[in-house]
């Protein structure tokens, strides 16, 4: 691992200097800072997005790219091979990469930067209480590098001493949260854990969708997923993004995104936030050794 | 209540030619429906097979990856209304008969054995079981149709897709095309209709006068302009013709009569002055040979100027009767008829009956006093039986009877005596048609006249050994009659 690391290191230093002939701070006037979105909220609002960019590029002065990828997993290893500056990922991945990433900002839902996750069911099942009694039951997964979405249910069944491999009849993964909710509404998984938040903005936006699960139970409360630097971000583009990001809710535009994105502001945010989450993963670790 | 039979050709025949049009139209169309079923039906396989073959493909790396989601998520959009409407349903069977996943869940749940989920679902599974070629089958179950193609990677079989259409959407697409077919042929009815009501009119046209035409017929003649309305070889042409042809029969029949009863009235006023002539001529003559024998031998024998004088007279009175004979006076003054007037009558008549050695059978039936002129009746009566007595034989009878009737007054009088020969009956009211016993024919002639003047109606029926007159007098004529005082 360390080996590895350092080779990572190296492959950094020699993309740096490439990109950086002259050595100098200045960035090319046009290279646009690339971000990395990861359905952590509703990420297929194109439209949305637009704006949302067109707004960022305005406010840091430079041309902005947003990157979206069909797994977490995906633009994680954007961000590891220093392709992106910065991404909005889960806290699962940031507890897992702490080392090369660097906390941008935490988004504050409900006035606090903390998030739940839910396990639904579909509205016809009136008898489900927790996930235990979904045994041999099919069950659906948001992504596998997801908190609500796959870690925190993983952990309930390690901890209950349940073979996560066969509890469920079935698992399988659909890669968003709004896809879980669809999958539970439409019968075809008896059971599914979502991100809180993208559920209750769901059932703003889209209560047709939500109506038909039923939440179950709701988790202890996790550090919200997080935006994270990269190692390609430098400290003054960090800056500058952190002070855009904060300041979005001061703007009327920003607001209105915030609005939009069922957010309150983004805030600094403390790596202590994902401490939860961090335990659970020793937890699953130790047990799963 | 109106049938069809009775119903104008104007109306039937364009009739009889909507429901031609209509029936053609609906066979045709019927027929056409029926070829385009099939054909859809045939077509829906042949694409479902084709569309399923290109499907499964791109089926192959989620299931060979086993990504359930993203394999649902392909048949979502396949059965989509987006989706080209392809299916109603399409379910993934696994290589151990179970479904993979479906887009309906609710009847086929992952990972349920097939053969469980119905009776459809197990013939499904069946066929599946025995199905070894690379090739999608078409199966229809019920109202259903399902299209069952293997899924292969490499020559590995990955599993089946059930591709499923129901029967409510053959029907939507069948009704569809069913709305449009009727909206066409209503269309097309509805432009042909006005067209077959305008032939069915100028076919039905002039069998329509014709019969007008015809019908006129009894009461006047049409005029020859009224039959020309068909210039044509046809039947219908040929009937007008025909017709024209008999109306020009008739008119010229109905000129002959004119012309013969004009002869006939001629020929009437020709006996009439004849008989007056001969009736003034007479007593004329014997007064002129009166006058000369007076001339002659003297004007001084008193007696034979006297004789003269007396003969002159005569004459002239005989004159006088024969001009008022003729001069019937309906309007004369008179008293309205009483029972006893017509007993003075039989009174009158009993001696005559009598002198003849016949028998008069009376039976008179009047209520009371009645609205006709007593002298006028009296007089047509007396010269009916007078005439009855002088044509019986010594011994034989006359009856008369005299009564009323609604609203008339009726004289009937019979004699069995010689009857009258057919060929004097059409000039028997005629004057001086005198009969075979002599008189100078003036008495029926003044009876019909009195009937005529009263507006009744006189009859006669004669065969041998019975003659039979019958006057019908009406009561509601309103005479300048006599106060009975």
């Amino acid at each position: 691992m360390d080996r590895r690391e350092t080779l990572r290191r190296l492959g950094a230093g020699l993309a740096f200097s490439v990109t950086n002939p002259g050595g100098a701070f200045a960035f090319v006037a046009d290279e646009p800072v690339r971000v990395g979105l990861t359905p952590v909220f509703l990420d297929d609002q194109v439209s949305f997005l637009a704006a949302w960019r067109d707004y960022l590029a305005q406010s840091l002065g430079r041309p902005v790219e947003f990157m979206q990828r069909g797994s977490y997993r995906e633009v994680v290893e954007l961000l590891r091979q220093d392709k992106l500056h910065f991404a909005w990922v889960c806290g699962y991945p940031y507890v897992r990469a702490r080392r090369w990433m660097n906390l941008l900002a935490v988004p504050v839902y409900r006035g606090e930067p903390l998030y739940q996750s839910y396990l639904i069911v579909p509205d016809r099942d009136t008898t489900t209480g927790s996930i235990f009694d979904l045994r041999d039951r099919i069950f659906a997964f948001s992504d596998p590098d997801s908190n609500s979405g796959y870690l925190y249910p993983y952990f309930q069944l390690v901890e209950a001493q349940a073979s996560a491999a066969t509890f469920f009849r079935r698992s399988f993964f659909t890669y968003a949260h709004k896809k879980v909710v669809e999958a539970v509404g439409l019968g075809i998984a008896q059971g599914g854990a979502v991100d809180g938040y993208v559920w209750d903005t769901l059932a703003r936006t889209h209560p047709d969708l939500t109506a038909r699960t039923r939440i179950v139970a709701r988790s202890p409360k996790f550090g919200f997923p997080p935006f994270v630097a990269s190692r390609a971000a430098s400290p003054e583009l960090i800056r500058q993004m952190q002070e855009v990001l904060c300041a979005m809710h001061e703007d009327r535009a920003g607001a209105g995104f915030l609005a939009q994105l069922n957010l309150d502001r983004f805030e600094r945010g403390e790596p202590a936030l994902y401490e939860g989450i961090a335990a659970m993963v020793r937890r699953v670790g130790e047990l799963a050794d | 209540m109106l049938l069809f039979r009775d119903l104008s050709f104007r109306y039937k025949i364009p009739l009889r030619a909507t429901v031609l049009v209509f029936v053609t139209a609906s066979i045709l169309t019927a027929s056409l429906l029926l070829r385009e079923y099939s054909d859809l039906r045939r077509d829906v396989l042949d694409s479902s097979a084709r569309w399923s073959d290109v499907l499964s493909q791109t089926l192959v790396a989620p299931m060979l990856h086993d990504d359930v989601w993203r394999a649902f998520e392909i048949l979502r959009a396949a059965t989509s209304p987006g989706g080209g409407e392809q299916a109603s349903a399409i379910t993934l069977i696994d290589t151990r008969q179970r479904v993979y996943v479906s887009t309906d869940p609710e009847r086929y749940p992952m990972l349920a054995p097939l053969h469980e989920r119905g009776d459809a679902a197990r013939e499904l599974a069946s066929l599946i079981d025995g199905a070894l070629d690379a090739s999608s089958r078409t199966v229809e179950i019920g109202d259903r149709l399902f299209v069952v193609t293997p899924i292969d990677a490499d020559g590995v079989r990955l599993g089946h897709m059930i591709l499923e259409h129901s029967g409510a959407f053959m029907r939507a697409r069948f009704t569809g095309m069913w709305l449009s077919a009727t909206a066409v042929t209503l269309l097309v009815i509805a432009l042909i209709l006005p067209v077959s009501w305008y032939w069915g009119h100028r076919m039905a046209e002039p069998l329509v006068r014709l019969a007008d035409t015809i019908g006129r017929v009894g009461t006047t003649i049409p005029p020859p302009e009224a039959v020309r309305f068909y210039e044509s070889k046809d039947e219908i042409g040929q009937v007008g013709e025909a017709l024209a042809r008999m109306f020009d029969e008739l008119r010229e029949k109905q000129a002959l009569e004119r012309e013969i009863v004009f002869s006939e009235r001629l020929a009437a006023i020709g006996r009439l002055t004849g008989g007056i002539a001969h009736e003034i001529n007479n007593p004329l003559g014997g007064m002129l040979n009166a006058i000369g024998t007076y001339r002659r031998h003297g004007a001084t024998d008193p007696e034979l100027a006297a004789r003269t004088m007396s003969l002159l007279e005569r004459g002239l009175v005989q004159v006088r009767d024969t001009v008022s004979a003729l001069l019937v006076e309906a309007k004369a003054p008179s008293h309205p008829l009483r029972p006893h007037d017509i007993e003075d009558v039989h009174i009158l008549l009993k001696p005559e009956a009598a002198k003849r050695g016949a028998e008069l059978h009376w039976h008179s039936a009047l209520p009371g006093e009645l609205p006709l002129p007593a002298t006028l009746v009296r007089q047509v009566l007396i010269n009916l039986v007078l005439n009855a007595l002088h044509a019986v034989e010594p011994g034989g009878t006359v009856a008369c009877e005299i009564g009323v009737g609604t609203g008339v007054l009726s004289l009937v009088v019979r004699n069995d005596g010689q009857h009258i020969e057919e060929g004097r009956l059409p000039y028997l009211f005629e004057p001086f048609v005198s009969g075979a016993r002599g008189g100078h024919g003036l008495g029926l002639w003044i009876t019909y006249q009195i009937v005529h003047e009263l507006e009744g109606h006189i009859s006669v029926q004669s065969e041998p050994g019975m003659t039979v007159f019958a006057v019908n007098l009406p009561l509601k004529i309103e005479l300048e009659l006599e106060d009975a005082s």
